[in-house]
């Protein structure tokens, strides 16, 4: 696996300039180096390290904690199937043995030719449509059996790439560049509006010290 | 059944194809709030807020208003939008994002001016593909339209908002734990004090954190008034609020009711909500708010849906989530699959959540599957009342977060309301329900 193409450096520098501090992109980062690589390999861990100033150790200690970013190869669909509560009670367990069963492999594992990664997931707030399955984070429903094996074949023979791109691209639709706003300008737009509520207030103090001095009672609002 | 006319407030338009595209929204009044709220003070769209007596939709149901009344006065602060929906059989945020993004970017905006905030995050769990990129998208054309970026519709007011992913973990609903994700760290939970990020936030800062369903309210408010808004439901319970129902109703799905002057009974069994118990069942037991939740029985239907009603009677609204468990189920699966959920979950900082969680949840399997010990139940109050001392309502708590204490909640229920079900187990080494 390689290290960042030009584009995705020059994606990965967009995503560093989005926060006022550099180290809160590491999460995307991980996101977009997955999409490249389709899981999060030790060179791009090191590549986000150097981008947002930690330590390779740091951003794979901190990878580790999230489910969705995987330090090993995951398969070209990661088949994910909830079993929490409502999933439960509407035959997940069941449905779990069986996509075992159809594909091959015990939750947690990769069939041998890299297509499909089988998840046992926890909920995925989908719960209406139960047992909830997703591939890639797409979500395909409530899945009996048989629909379970027609999705396989499905995605075997490529028919639903369209909707479902490969795994690790998450988010297709990409920031406009170019919107961040000035910092200075920031600075004087919060000083001014800091300088106009305490004047609202000192003027709404004397409007109201005014009052309870003349005891008249008058409806007095400030502005 | 009682099914108020209340007006959908966050569900307006989710009766269109399109609910979710910036034509749509533009022709049903959007953006309008924003529009309405740049022409008043940033105080009297807080007030408004604050009169509308919105509580929090993410699961605490804290004061919305005076959440943001607690914002410390600093140059720098920070808006983010907790929208990591992981509270399991909750999925009312999953709605709003994917069905209504321009509704969350446009109560996001006018948070942002209330709150004079120059920077805002809207926090998405990683798991709602689509949702992150309705969102992103929806953000765009807001950028495009003149609603968000520098001196939004000529108002001198500038704002940036960036949508931020999440990776999965259900920690990060916390919302300390959603700061040091949004940081780029593990999602570890800060420790308490101090107590509210409105004092020390994102990078220090003063930061106001708001569920995605609390900003989807703001625009109506601001448009119809905070006191409109208060109007309805009752009590500290004002206006309507999203429920996610699931399990074994005909119906699941996500529903808008109006506060209190709905009860628990209304959305099982109404018609245009849950339509009933499936296969004409009974209920067994129903979670009334999420996993956390501790479990209520079929005589506590009748219970409005308040957030003081319901934790007067031992439980809370929480994060929304409303799991019908019907005569069929087998209790001592859902209390095995439930804990199993805490222990996968449990960030690890804390011993007794992260080595109870695992031990409770093998004391769970072993009787599960038929080789349970009768002292297991004792062990199993034992073992939990050492996460929360004295299993009460609110918990008692020995963790950093509440997660810790959340642990018991549906094992101490599922072992009060089920104890003869979990002898069975026990002493025939099978299920009674089948």
């Amino acid at each position: 696996m390689s290290r960042f193409t030009p584009e995705t450096a020059a994606r990965a520098a967009e995503l560093v300039s989005l926060y006022p501090e550099r180290r809160s992109a590491l999460v995307p980062l991980c996101h977009l180096a997955q999409e490249q690589d389709g899981w999060l390999t030790p060179e791009a861990m090191e590549e986000i390290a150097e981008l947002v100033g930690v330590t390779p150790a740091e951003v794979r200690g901190t990878a580790s904690f999230y489910d969705m970013l995987h330090t090993e190869p995951v398969g070209r669909y990661l088949v994910s199937i909830c079993t929490n509560i409502a999933c439960l009670l509407g035959g997940a367990e069941e449905l779990l043995e069986h996509a075992e069963r159809r594909l091959g492999v015990r939750a947690g594992r990769t069939t041998a030719d890299g297509m499909f990664t089988l998840e046992d997931a926890e909920c995925l707030a989908d719960c209406h449509r139960t047992p909830c399955v997703t591939v890639n984070h797409r979500y395909v429903g409530g899945l009996s059996a048989e629909a379970f094996d027609q999705l396989v074949d499905d995605l075997r023979a490529g028919r639903r790439d369209g909707e479902i791109p490969p795994h690790g691209t998450l988010v297709r639709v990409r920031r406009s560049g170019g919107l961040r706003v000035p910092r200075d300008q920031v600075a004087a737009e919060r000083q001014a509006m800091a300088a106009a509520v305490a004047a609202r207030a000192e003027a709404a103090k004397a409007a109201a010290e005014a009052q309870s001095a003349q005891g008249d009672g008058a409806q007095g609002k400030g502005a | 059944m009682a099914v108020t006319d209340a007006p959908r407030i966050v569900t307006a338009r989710m009766g269109y194809d399109d609910s979710y595209t910036l034509e749509r929204y533009l022709a049903t009044g959007g953006y309008e709030g924003l529009r309405k709220a740049l022409s008043m003070t940033p105080e009297a769209v807080a007030a408004e807020v604050d009169a509308a007596s919105l509580l929090g939709r993410g699961g605490a149901g804290f004061p919305a208003g005076r959440k943001w009344s607690m914002l410390r006065k600093d140059p720098v602060t920070y808006l983010v939008v907790n929208g990591d929906e992981s509270e399991p059989a909750t999925f009312k945020d999953h709605l709003l994002v994917e069905r209504d993004p321009h509704q969350l970017v446009e109560g996001v905006l006018i948070a942002a001016y209330a709150l004079q905030v120059s920077q805002a995050f809207i926090f998405i769990r990683g798991e709602f593909a689509l949702g992150l990129e309705r969102v992103t998208q929806a953000l765009n054309e807001a950028y495009e339209h003149g609603a968000a970026g520098v001196d939004i519709f000529g108002s001198g007011f500038s704002v940036d908002v960036v949508v931020h992913p999440g990776a999965g973990a259900y920690i990060c609903g916390e919302e300390t734990a959603l700061l040091e994700s949004l940081e780029g760290k593990r999602g570890f939970p800060r420790i308490k004090p101090p107590f509210f990020p409105a004092a020390v936030g994102l990078y220090g800062q003063p930061t106001v954190v708001n569920n995605v369903e609390t900003m989807s309210n703001l625009p109506w408010i601001v448009l119809q008034g905070g006191k409109a808004f208060a109007a309805l439901g009752a009590g500290r319970s004002a206006g309507t609020r999203l429920f996610a129902l699931s399990g074994h109703v005909k119906r699941p799905g996500t529903y808008e009711v109006e506060m209190v002057k709905t009860t628990f009974r209304d959305l099982v069994y109404a018609p245009v909500y849950g339509a009933g118990v499936q296969g004409g069942r009974e209920v067994k037991a129903f979670i009334p708010g999420g996993v956390s939740a501790p479990w209520f029985g079929p005589d506590q239907l009748d219970l409005p849906l308040g957030q003081d009603e319901v934790g007067a009677a031992g439980s809370m609204l929480g994060s929304g989530a409303i799991t019908v468990m019907d005569t069929s189920t087998c209790m001592v699966r859902a209390v095995w699959r439930i804990t199993r959920f805490f222990a996968r979950e449990s960030c690890g900082q804390c011993t007794p959540c992260r080595e109870g969680s695992g031990w409770l949840e093998r004391v769970l399997r072993r009787i599960e599957q038929g080789q349970g010990r009768e002292e297991d139940l004792d062990l199993l109050l034992d073992a939990s009342d050492n996460i929360s001392p004295g299993l009460q309502w609110p918990p008692q708590q020995t963790t950093i977060c509440v997660l810790g204490p959340s642990i018991p909640s549906s094992i101490h229920s599922g072992i009060e309301m089920f104890r003869d079900e979990f002898l069975v187990h026990v002493k025939e080494g099978r299920c009674p329900v089948g």
